[in-house]
């Protein structure tokens, strides 16, 4: 089993040096080899299996209720800007 | 009065409550004791000592008003994973270095106001991807009993916390294993409730269709103390239990006759070390001399569910940990360790286009496989018992050996874990070379008062055994 480490990695925001790469890569395969006994498994007729405990349709009412205030939930931000996150662009002119 | 930390949370409640000691005084001695020990073994990331102080003050003027509240004034200590209001989490990882939540989880704000006193956040692997300690980023815990072992994890923290006195009671959250196998490893009593019986909301997220926080304690008494504090629904977590939360203490009582436990062979795995064995056949023909009817039983061989377990806690970490952009809270991604970097890695590619029927939807198959085969075999027995590791704890550095270290050590948990299953661990005696060994107890879903009843039943007949009064040597 071979896996594109770089790939995954970009689909996971994950910034790796190419030692790195080399590194999970082996380890990586290891892991997808231990877990190929899976497929001795005959599942067929199975269903796979969605919550365990069986519960269906949880609702509540939505409710306007107390919460954090706006301070509190930008506290622990690195870059604020008027009561807001600030983020780098991700939208350009073109 | 001496080593007031020595206390269970029920001895210390009467102490409290009979005006025999003070919660600071109590708080105390907790307090130095991790002063004293704490450079042996690592066990917290975090100490509140003015929080704490503050606290048992305000709990001994609640308790000279004749207040009473289950858990009033006693000091208790929390895996690093549940967020604290006003106290730094970081989940042992240095992404979270500096994360101070501006609320509390469920879990501790039931510890708050059942009168708990919060005296710090105990070390894990980071994340709780881990069975070790070893992949925290502010170093391994050492298991109390041996300072060149691993407490095991990835509660190791807050078993070790419980084994050295360093707390009378602590809080761990188990995905598969993370509170049995520490409590094994440590020689304490761990319980993991049935998924969605104690909250979740609050937890920095690992497996989220597994998480399943729950007590680290001295007794199987305290055990359904602390669990009756925490147990039952909750908005803020649609996947908890609409079903009532019993009365755990209640209920407790030391009675196992006619009671049928299931033992299989199949957790007799391979490899299993001798004296776990014989440990554990002995516990089995005790419980049997106290009336149980032993049954064997054939299980799904445990070592699929090693299979099941990476795939679906990988899938479930890559996408829990996408969260973490250092936007609104902690530091970035490149602050992520290698075990967390594999996990998200293997969870993405499993997830990934092309690759979603092969594993993922293939674990979840096999997982109903192994849910169907616990429900037949209940159908057959009240309870099921087995050794909780196959393994002592293991000396420091082994978990770098594998990539697998985890799952391999957590073989026996696991199973049960992804059926979303109670189960608890209670230390049975002590190897030869000194180290404690553990017994599982396996029940249905929501069926914690009769894995109690058993835990307890065994624990009170085996009181004036000589083991029982060894404390680790620090």
């Amino acid at each position: 089993m071979k896996i594109n480490v770089r790939r995954v990695a970009k689909l996971a925001n994950l910034p790796l040096s190419s030692e790195e790469e080399k590194k999970f890569e082996k380890q990586l395969e290891e892991t997808l080899e231990y877990i190929e006994s899976l497929n001795e498994i005959d599942t067929s007729k199975t269903l796979p299996a969605d919550n365990v405990t069986s519960l269906q349709n949880i609702t509540r009412e939505d409710e306007v209720k107390p919460s954090l205030s706006q301070e509190e939930a930008l506290k622990n931000a690195k870059s604020v800007y008027k009561g807001f996150f600030r983020v780098k662009g991700i939208l350009r002119n073109e | 009065m001496n080593n007031l930390n020595n206390l269970t949370a029920k001895q210390a409640r009467e102490g409290l409550k009979e005006k025999k000691f003070s919660s600071l005084e109590l708080t105390k001695a907790c307090l130095e004791r991790i002063k004293k020990t704490d450079n042996k073994l690592n066990s917290f990331v975090t100490v509140g000592e003015e929080e704490a102080f503050e606290n048992a003050r305000r709990s001994d003027n609640l308790i000279s008003g004749k207040e009473d509240k289950p858990l009033l004034g006693i000091p208790i200590a929390v895996k690093d994973n549940f967020s604290t209001k006003g106290i730094r989490t970081t989940a042992s990882s240095k992404v979270l270095d500096n994360y101070i939540p501006p609320f509390d989880s469920t879990v501790v704000r039931k510890l708050k106001e059942a009168g708990a006193v919060i005296i710090g956040k105990t070390n894990m692997d980071a994340w709780a991807h881990g069975s070790s300690t070893e992949t925290s980023d502010y170093g391994t815990t050492k298991n109390p009993w041996n300072t060149q072992r691993l407490p095991g994890g990835s509660s190791g923290g807050s078993a070790a916390a419980v084994a050295a006195d360093q707390c009378v009671v602590a809080i761990g959250s188990e995905t598969a294993g993370s509170i049995r196998q520490p409590a094994s490893w440590c020689g304490v009593v761990g319980l993991k409730p049935t998924y969605g019986r104690v909250s979740r909301y609050g937890v920095v997220a690992m497996g989220s269709s597994l998480d399943s926080p729950g007590p680290i304690t001295k007794t199987v008494e305290d055990s359904s103390l602390i669990l009756k504090v925490l147990a039952g629904k909750d908005d803020l977590d649609a996947t908890t239990s609409p079903l009532p939360a019993g009365d755990y203490t209640e209920s407790l009582m030391a009675n196992i006759k006619n009671l049928k436990i299931g033992v299989s062979s199949e957790y007799f795995i391979e490899g299993i070390d001798k004296e776990v064995e014989s440990a554990i056949k002995k516990a089995i023909k005790k419980l049997e001399g106290l009336g149980a009817r032993i049954e064997n039983i054939k299980l799904f061989d445990p070592n699929y569910a090693i299979d099941v377990y990476t795939i679906i806690q990988r899938s479930e970490v890559s996408s829990n940990l996408a969260r973490y952009d250092a936007i609104r809270y902690g530091f970035g991604r490149d602050r992520f360790g290698d075990e967390a970097k594999r996990r998200i890695m293997l969870g993405t590619y499993a997830l990934s286009s092309g690759y979603y029927d092969q594993y993922y939807k293939k674990a979840q198959k096999v997982r109903t496989i192994i849910i169907d085969d616990f429900k037949k075999a209940f159908d057959k027995v009240d309870v099921i018992v087995a050794p909780t590791s196959p393994s002592l704890a293991l000396p420091i550095g082994a978990s770098k050996e594998s990539t697998m270290f985890g799952e391999l050590s957590d073989v026996l948990v696991e199973p049960s874990s992804i059926a979303g299953l109670s189960g608890i661990n209670i230390p049975v005696g002590f190897s030869r070379s000194n180290l404690p060994i553990g017994m599982q107890i396996i029940g249905p879903q929501f069926a914690e008062e009769i894995v109690l009843q058993t835990a307890f039943t065994y624990e009170q007949e085996t009181l004036s055994e000589a083991w029982r009064n060894l404390k680790p040597k620090l």
